[in-house]
């Protein structure tokens, strides 16, 4: 059921500030959303001032710049720093996105920086990812086939190949699924933009022989059709990949197989 | 393992910056509902225009009332408006129309479409 609050051991409270050293030019205030799972007490917004000319360019730079220079409590994920590993989606001010994607001079001198939204919060800007996970295992992210294997690879055309493009992409970063408000109220039984843009994936790739079945699994009322094209996903995929899209291609696939 | 307190929910409506497609479409949902409601007064009106010249005068009278003026207005647009992503809709719905740098445009285009609908209606009225 949606609710539209947050419950009362989420309202997030005002939290510390620590301010840069007299003398800094280019400052840059970074409002993080904290949640410390020791205490218990709700979360908090704590403010960085950091001298931008001392980290790198990009918002994750910042990040880690709070960490070892200013505050190591902060807590986060992140690994490759270029847009490939999908560990440091987050929500920054207002919309989400891979940090180590953004440039710190994109965004006004204000960063505001939350988890993905309406997830359950591990510590700080890490959100409990186990659902998202399993719903992405519920679809079969393989390839299944049920004939014998032929001597040499299952080949494709370039033309089949090419039906991957777009969607092969994607790093399941979540950004597109926790930015759906349909994902947001329905996620136990929505499967959300990421994982349907991976079912479509194998649902088009042409050396996948369980179709029917794949599409039989998705035909349902929740876990395809509570997508309501709001396109959050599209405007939000930090890859420019197309979930939208792909949910509505699938919507077709279900209808041209009952005509 | 377990946590020692229960994990609280990340933010979402009171942080996320909706997009002009994700306004419009929680808007849809709302002129809807009460475009829907609407209709009763709708059936009113009817009603008034049926029972002969003495309602008819009364009926006109209230819609003279300027705050009724804008309701009505705001029916016509809300009703055209609903009907334009209506139509955006049944794009969608054949596979067209998801091109991320359009989406804005296409959003622009039936809020002015809707806009224009109900300034040819008042025009023609």
């Amino acid at each position: 059921m949606a609710e539209f609050t947050l419950p009362k051991n989420s309202v997030v409270a005002k939290g510390k500030t620590f301010t840069a050293q007299e003398g800094t030019k280019n400052i840059r205030r970074f409002e993080i959303y904290r949640w410390d799972p020791d205490t218990g007490e709700n979360p908090r917004i704590d403010i960085y001032e950091l001298d931008a000319d001392l980290c790198g360019t990009k918002v994750l730079d910042g990040i880690i710049h709070i960490k070892s220079e200013i505050d190591s409590t902060l807590t986060f994920r992140r690994s490759c720093r270029e847009g490939v590993c999908g560990s440091c989606a987050m929500n920054v001010n207002g919309k989400n996105s891979l940090a180590c994607t953004k440039a710190i001079s994109d965004y006004p001198d204000t960063i505001k920086i939350y988890p993905l939204p309406h997830l359950d919060v591990v510590k700080d800007l890490v959100p409990d990812m186990t659902h998202f996970y399993a719903q992405y295992a519920e679809i079969k992210p393989w390839l299944t086939a049920n004939t014998t294997p032929p001597a040499t690879e299952r080949l494709q055309s370039k033309e089949e190949r090419d039906k991957l493009d777009g969607l092969y992409d994607c790093v399941l970063c979540a950004c597109c699924s926790t930015s759906c408000p349909s994902y947001w109220w329905n996620s136990e039984k929505y499967l959300g933009p990421a994982v349907l843009l991976q079912a479509y994936r194998w649902l088009v790739d042409s050396r996948d022989e369980n179709t029917e079945e794949r599409l039989n699994q998705l035909d349902d009322a929740y876990k395809l059709y509570r997508c309501h094209t709001i396109m959050n996903c599209t405007d939000t995929c930090p890859k420019g990949l197309n979930p939208a899209k792909a949910i509505a291609e699938t919507k077709k696939l279900l209808v041209q197989r009952k005509a | 393992m377990t946590a020692k307190h229960s994990r609280p929910t990340s933010p979402h409506l009171q942080v996320y910056k909706l997009p002009l497609t994700g306004l419009i479409s929680i808007s849809h949902r709302i002129t809807g509902v009460l475009l829907s409601v609407g209709l009763l007064l709708v059936v009113t009106l009817f009603c008034a225009i049926s029972q002969g010249a003495d309602s008819y005068a009364a009926m006109q009278s209230v819609f003279n009332v300027w705050l009724v003026k804008l309701i009505y207005w705001g029916f016509i647009y809300a009703l055209f408006f609903h009907l334009c992503h209506g139509v955006r809709h049944l794009f969608w719905d054949i596979g067209g129309g998801f091109a991320p740098d359009k989406l804005n445009w296409y959003a622009k285009i039936e809020l002015a479409v809707a806009f224009a609908l109900t300034l040819a209606t008042w025009i023609f009225i």
